[in-house]
């Protein structure tokens, strides 16, 4: 009897052939997808390497071999100057065009040789006259900070004092953090708020976008359709109930962060309410595109699952997308967890100004009408035969 | 005033399958007409179109002189499916206030037209309990309501007493009548003989998508099988092979234990028939002579049960 409960399901798994195929492939995409993430042999060293915006203001010979030293780390990725994409020559950085490269996020961390650098000789033990440098740091990145720190000690070992390195510190490093609300406790809570945020988003619009298929499945689509209800009222309904629904999750998820972790949603307000409606509808939209695809409620749950899962692993909602290899980023573009993430970074972690936040509104606006649209198309199917 | 359905030659194939073979029916107002056939003789197909759900090929449908799918045909048309179509965690009063607001009601006409529709479906004590746990009677009649609440005048009913008990199948019939005479016109399918017979005026029997006859009860049993009448014997143990074949030769059919023989000279044809059951040592637990009936004009057109 058992066996043969064991053998309906079975068959039932076998009859539904994209359930089938997804109980497989998902583990398999995400068994790549993570490898890929957190660093196969291919992309080690890109992953490792920090990034490090430098700015020499000292003219000595010790401030140059400094400078000279960090270039020639091997952990380090060192930008004297902004990188253009069209190849021109752009000037130097500056301790402000530094600090704002950190504020906007190009660099997690920058570092300042200031004018009398080279005055003070490196030397060991406890001492108020060791030379000086300023590092600057983004909180949201807190190992770059901390790799920095420690390959900086060991550039002043091997290019100023040209000892063997060891563990007392040459130069006297001070470190301020260009970033965040000194009331949270916790500097990544506006990340997680928006990264776990956008994924039960996704989760849920999938889920209530399956609202449709059992209209369907039960026949009472057909009776709606009847009435003064057509298709595409219908699906602009769903949509109206489904960003609601979204937009209250989003901002229960704040609500909480701001009560329990800090974060400070006073002067965020209106960042948030732009933000909360670009990526509910997109959100939305993809619910009712799934829902829309599938063709049965088996079928939503394994395809809402693997098309979830993978857009929040490379779009940054389970690992920050910074702390990914270069191409694993730019990878994430093509979700909109990542749009989203960025935008309510914008607002909560750098306080940039509303108008920065363009690019996420036009791309999380653009992601939603394009999925209403396929969505309304693929929903022919269910109009008069 | 346009008739509340006239269909004309309606045909639709899917694919190779030819679902409506020209179709051709009308309803007056405050009439019953029922639509009976085999499964998959084209009824389903038929109800669809006029719900506006199904776009024929060709021929020519009107509600109230207008096509099924005119933004005014919805307030006209009530439609109440076989399926029971209605939300399971929403209690009555929200599913009627849901579907009365699709088909166009709002504000006060909408929540006395909820108020009138729970009380004459008798679920005006259980307005607020959840639709999923009511009886499945009571189902069937709020899937009723959320297809009468803007007060159509042509509703399509599509076998609306499936799977309930006597007693609330009664009750549908109460409700049936009372739509009836505020002169609504129904286009009724049922697989229930005695349903079609009891509650329609008119009926017509579609058989691979055409309306093979149509007509009044009586005019369907004389058109069909004139003055005959049935012969029916309910042998004590199943007809053996040889009883089987005379009988065949009579004109009889036996199934199982049941004779059935449509006799135009009753008395003759009777004695003909106990003899072969006598010659062959068959027992009779008993026999009925009735005037022929629907079910028979149905098989005979068809040749097959209605439930089958």
């Amino acid at each position: 009897m058992i066996f043969a409960v064991a053998k309906n399901r079975i068959w039932n798994l076998g009859h539904d052939r994209a359930a089938f195929v997804l109980s497989y492939v998902v583990p398999i995409v995400f068994f790549t997808l993570f490898g890929a993430i957190f660093g196969g042999d291919s992309g080690r060293d890109e992953t490792r390497k920090v990034r490090v915006a430098v700015v020499r203001e000292d003219e000595s010979e010790q401030a140059r071999r400094f400078v000279a030293g960090l270039q020639a780390e091997k952990g380090l990725d060192v930008l004297m100057a902004p990188s253009s994409r069209d190849g021109t020559v752009r000037a130097p950085f500056t301790a402000a065009t530094a600090e704002a490269a950190v504020r906007a996020g190009t660099v997690p961390v920058a570092l300042i040789v200031p004018a009398g650098f080279g005055e003070k000789p490196v030397r060991f033990g406890p001492s108020t006259d060791r030379p000086k440098i300023m590092l600057l740091a983004d909180p949201s990145d807190p190992i770059a900070g901390e790799v920095l720190s420690g390959l900086v000690q060991r550039v002043t070992v091997t290019a100023l004092a040209g000892v063997p390195a060891g563990s007392a510190s040459l130069l006297e490093i001070e470190r301020r953090e260009v970033l965040g609300d000194k009331k949270a406790r916790n500097p990544m809570i506006a990340f997680y708020a928006a990264g776990l945020g956008v994924m039960f988003l996704l989760f849920s619009a999938a889920g209530a976008g399956g609202a449709l298929i059992e209209e369907v499945e039960t026949g009472t689509l057909d009776r709606i359709l009847s009435t003064r209800v057509s298709m595409g009222r219908l699906l602009a309904g769903k949509l109206v109930y489904l960003s609601w629904l979204a937009a209250s999750q989003l901002l229960v998820m704040f609500l909480w962060g701001s009560l329990v972790f800090g974060l400070t949603m006073r002067g965020h307000w209106i960042g948030f309410v732009i933000m909360t409606t670009c990526t509910a509808l997109a959100a939305s939209t993809f619910g009712l595109l799934l829902a829309a695809i599938s063709r049965s409620r088996m079928q939503l749950v394994a395809i809402s699952n693997l098309a979830v899962l993978v857009m929040s692993a490379v779009g940054g909602s389970m690992f920050p997308r910074f702390l990914m290899p270069p191409l694993m980023q730019k990878f994430g573009l093509l979700t909109l967890n990542a749009w989203a993430i960025d935008g309510f970074q914008k607002v909560f972690w750098r306080e940039e100004p509303l108008t920065h936040l363009w690019p996420q509104v036009l791309v999380l606006t653009a992601i939603a009408l394009v999925f209403f649209t396929l969505a309304r198309r693929i929903a022919r199917k269910w109009e008069a035969a | 005033m346009d008739a509340p359905l006239a269909i004309s030659q309606l045909t639709k194939s899917f694919g190779s399958q030819t679902a409506l073979a020209g179709v051709t029916l009308d309803l007056a107002p405050g009439e019953i007409l029922g639509l009976l056939g085999p499964n998959g003789a084209g009824k389903t197909t038929l109800v669809r179109s006029v719900a506006g759900r199904v776009r024929p090929d060709g021929g020519r449908l009107s509600l109230f002189g207008l096509p099924p799918t005119d933004a005014a045909a919805p307030a006209l048309r009530g439609w109440v499916p076989q399926e029971i179509c209605l939300y399971p965690l929403l209690t009555p009063w929200e599913n009627l206030w849901t579907f009365g607001r699709y088909s166009g009601l709002s504000g006060a006409p909408l929540e006395t037209a909820i108020a009138e529709n729970l009380s004459w479906i008798g679920l005006a004590d259980r307005a607020k309990d959840r639709t999923g746990n009511l009886s499945g009677g009571m189902k069937r009649r709020l899937n009723i309501a959320a297809g009468t609440i803007h007060g159509p005048k042509l509703l399509l009913c599509d076998e609306p007493t499936v799977g309930v008990d006597p007693q609330s199948r009664e009750r549908i019939y109460g409700m049936i009548g009372e739509l009836k005479a505020r002169g609504v016109a129904l286009l009724y399918t049922t697989h229930y003989m005695e349903e079609a017979e009891r509650l329609c005026d008119r009926i017509a029997i579609i058989d691979h998508g055409r309306i093979i006859a149509a007509g009044t009860r009586e005019e369907l049993v004389r058109s069909a099988l004139g003055d005959r009448q049935t012969v029916t014997i309910d042998s004590e143990a199943p007809v053996p092979p040889g009883l089987r074949e005379k009988l065949a030769r009579m004109g009889a059919s036996a199934d199982g234990r049941v004779v059935r023989l449509l006799a135009d000279d009753p008395p003759r044809q009777i004695r003909e028939l106990l003899g072969a059951f006598h010659d062959e040592g068959a027992a009779i637990r008993d026999l009925t002579l009735k005037r022929a009936s629907l079910e028979e004009v149905f098989l005979l057109l068809t040749g097959r049960e209605l439930r089958e």
